[in-house]
């Protein structure tokens, strides 16, 4: 494992009087896919707007190569190459899969033919070629994960955070994904990814970070986690773990 | 320069009327006319591409008309240094606009009613204010000299105006193709998701709103040069802001052609209106507000989306035919 690219280092964020992410603490090493998983609620998504610059933590530091970006507002953070896609998709909806990319890859490429270049060979990575010049809001929903993904890739990231881009898909579309990621990860891309799909956590990731009721409960690998007695419990419920391994034991 | 085929058609088209058409009263409407094109592809800079709906242009039309008309009456400014300095007070206001506006983070009918609020306060105080003439308003000397950037014949002022809605139709083209433009549309999109790809969406509206405000001025320092009166309800009257905005989303908002055409409707409705009957006060209030619900009912894309959804059409309906 290598040095961090991104740590998140005791993050508190309130909402009046909800703590929703109390003393986060949570490191992303460089080249490797990290996971955040926990059940709903739990602060995951709050947690990715503290990391993409949308809401600023109410406690703690969040350093990026390096450097402190705890206050930087988030199109300066993207342009220090941390991307994210969004939970619920957000497409510019009037324009085509081509423009939408385009936007993203205008960050490292002035002129508009170099940005259509850019934006069609991330398009052929993620599989959008068929449908460049559909209209977002045409796009299935499977589509529009993958304009999501294209477009955060369009602004040639470090560091990519996946907000459940699995999410919603049935385990064919899954199954396509999946390898995208990994070929995302095999090109140097560092990737933080909440996500539910289990099946696609433990195949994609080494390192989980489990999240519940705004805490770290626990971390480790895929296996070791899905295992944790406190995972289970944050999951099902009190005394689920005990009752998981009666059942076993009978 | 294919691109712009296009432009320099309907500007040479537009640019030989007067070789044809003499009758005063006709190219008063025409020049009227690029006028309104002018102001609404101001507001079409800001609200059709960017999506911020102002509804107080008039406080940058009025700003530039009588910035040319007071430095000019009272400071004994030549008109042509008084015209950029119309178009550049313009600009300033709306960088102090849309830095109030924009750092409070106004979208939607917020931003609406504070420009809305801004136009009326310029209004209030150009109607008492000493230095605009107050409720008099302000006339400018009649001295038919270009020096003077006053013109004897019609045709000339015609081709000013024109000029500057040809520079205006640029600019606007300018927007479909660049970065700037790009992150424009994008923040009109979706402004959450042009942040997450490394937008600065308060500088790039800053941007939108000078440009935009700059236009606007520009017709009302032309509108000084030409009537050679303003006061404050002209200047800075709600009239000019529906105006603004109204050609622009009648003939397509974010299109470069949209304002142009959407001018040439309204003008050409409010005249037949006056022509039936006859100059009956907020009449043309009246015909703006039925076409204004037609175009948002029959073509939410105004004219110009109805054009290319019409030929869309045509074009595919000829596909099938050729593949059936």
């Amino acid at each position: 494992m290598g040095e961090p690219l991104l740590s998140v280092e005791a993050v508190s964020r309130r909402f009046g009087g909800l703590l929703a992410v109390n003393a986060v603490s949570l490191a992303a090493p460089a080249g490797a896919i990290t996971a955040l998983i926990g059940p709903n609620g739990a602060g995951k998504t709050t947690l990715f707007a503290m990391i993409s610059g949308f809401l600023t933590p109410s406690e703690g530091a969040i350093r990026y190569g390096g450097e402190a970006i705890t206050s930087l507002p988030p199109h300066e953070r993207a342009r220090r190459g941390i991307a994210r896609t969004f939970q619920i998709v957000q497409p510019f909806a009037g324009l085509t899969v081509r423009e939408n990319i385009v936007v993203g890859a205008h960050l490292r490429h002035r002129t508009r033919a170099d940005a259509i270049a850019a934006a069609e060979d991330v398009a052929r990575e993620v599989g959008l070629t068929a449908m460049l010049d559909r209209p977002a809001n045409s796009l299935t929903i499977v589509g529009r994960k993958r304009l999501e993904l294209a477009r955060a890739l369009a602004i040639a990231p470090k560091l990519l955070l996946l907000d459940e881009v699995l999410a919603g898909l049935n385990p064919t579309e899954v199954s396509e994904i999946v390898p995208v990621i990994h070929a995302l990860c095999d090109r140097g891309i560092t990737i933080l990814m909440i996500e539910h799909v289990m099946q696609a956590v433990m195949s994609l990731s080494e390192h989980v970070f489990v999240l519940a009721e705004g805490r770290i409960i626990a971390e480790g690998s895929p296996a070791a986690v899905a295992a944790d007695r406190k995972v289970i419990e944050a999951y099902l419920g009190h005394g689920a773990a005990g009752k998981l391994r009666g059942a076993h034991v009978h | 320069m294919k691109e712009l085929a296009p432009i320099i058609t309907v500007v040479a088209v537009l640019a030989a009327v007067p070789l044809i058409v003499h009758s005063n009263t006709a190219l008063n409407f025409l020049v009227v006319m690029l006028l309104i094109a002018l102001a609404g592809q101001g507001w079409n800079v800001l609200g059709g591409y960017g999506g911020q709906y102002s509804f107080g242009h008039a406080a940058f039309f009025g700003t530039g008309a009588y910035t040319t008309a007071i430095l000019q009456v009272r400071y004994g400014v030549n008109a042509w240094p008084g015209f950029a300095a119309g178009v550049g007070a313009g600009a300033v206001l709306g960088a102090v606009i849309g830095h109030l506006t924009f750092r409070a983070g106004l979208r939607g009918s917020y931003f609406a009613l504070v420009t809305l609020a801004f136009a009326e306060v310029l209004r209030i105080l150009a109607s008492v204010a000493p230095i605009t003439g107050a409720g008099v308003g302000t006339l400018i000397k009649l001295d038919l000299h270009a020096s003077a950037l006053q013109f004897q014949s019609r045709a000339v002022f015609y081709w000013v105006i024109l000029a500057l809605v040809a520079v205006s139709l640029l600019i606007a083209h300018a927007l479909d193709r660049t970065r700037f433009g790009a992150w424009l549309v994008a923040i009109r999109e979706n402004e959450d998701a042009a942040k997450a790809l490394g937008v600065d969406t308060f500088t790039v509206k800053l941007g939108a709103m000078v440009i935009s405000a700059a236009i606007t001025a520009a017709a009302g320092c032309f509108y000084a040069q030409y009537f050679l009166f303003i006061d404050s309800g002209i200047a800075y009257g709600t009239r000019m802001s529906i105006e603004a905005l109204l050609t622009p989303i009648i003939g397509g908002a974010g299109t470069v052609f949209g304002p142009l055409l959407g001018a040439l409707v309204v003008k050409a409705l409010s005249e037949g209106a006056t022509w039936i009957a006859g100059d009956a006060p907020g009449l043309n209030l009246i015909v703006y507000g039925c076409v204004l619900v037609l175009v948002i009912a029959f073509a939410p894309r105004g004219l110009v989306g109805l054009v290319s959804a019409a030929s869309d059409f045509l074009s595919s309906s000829k596909g099938k035919v050729a593949h059936g």
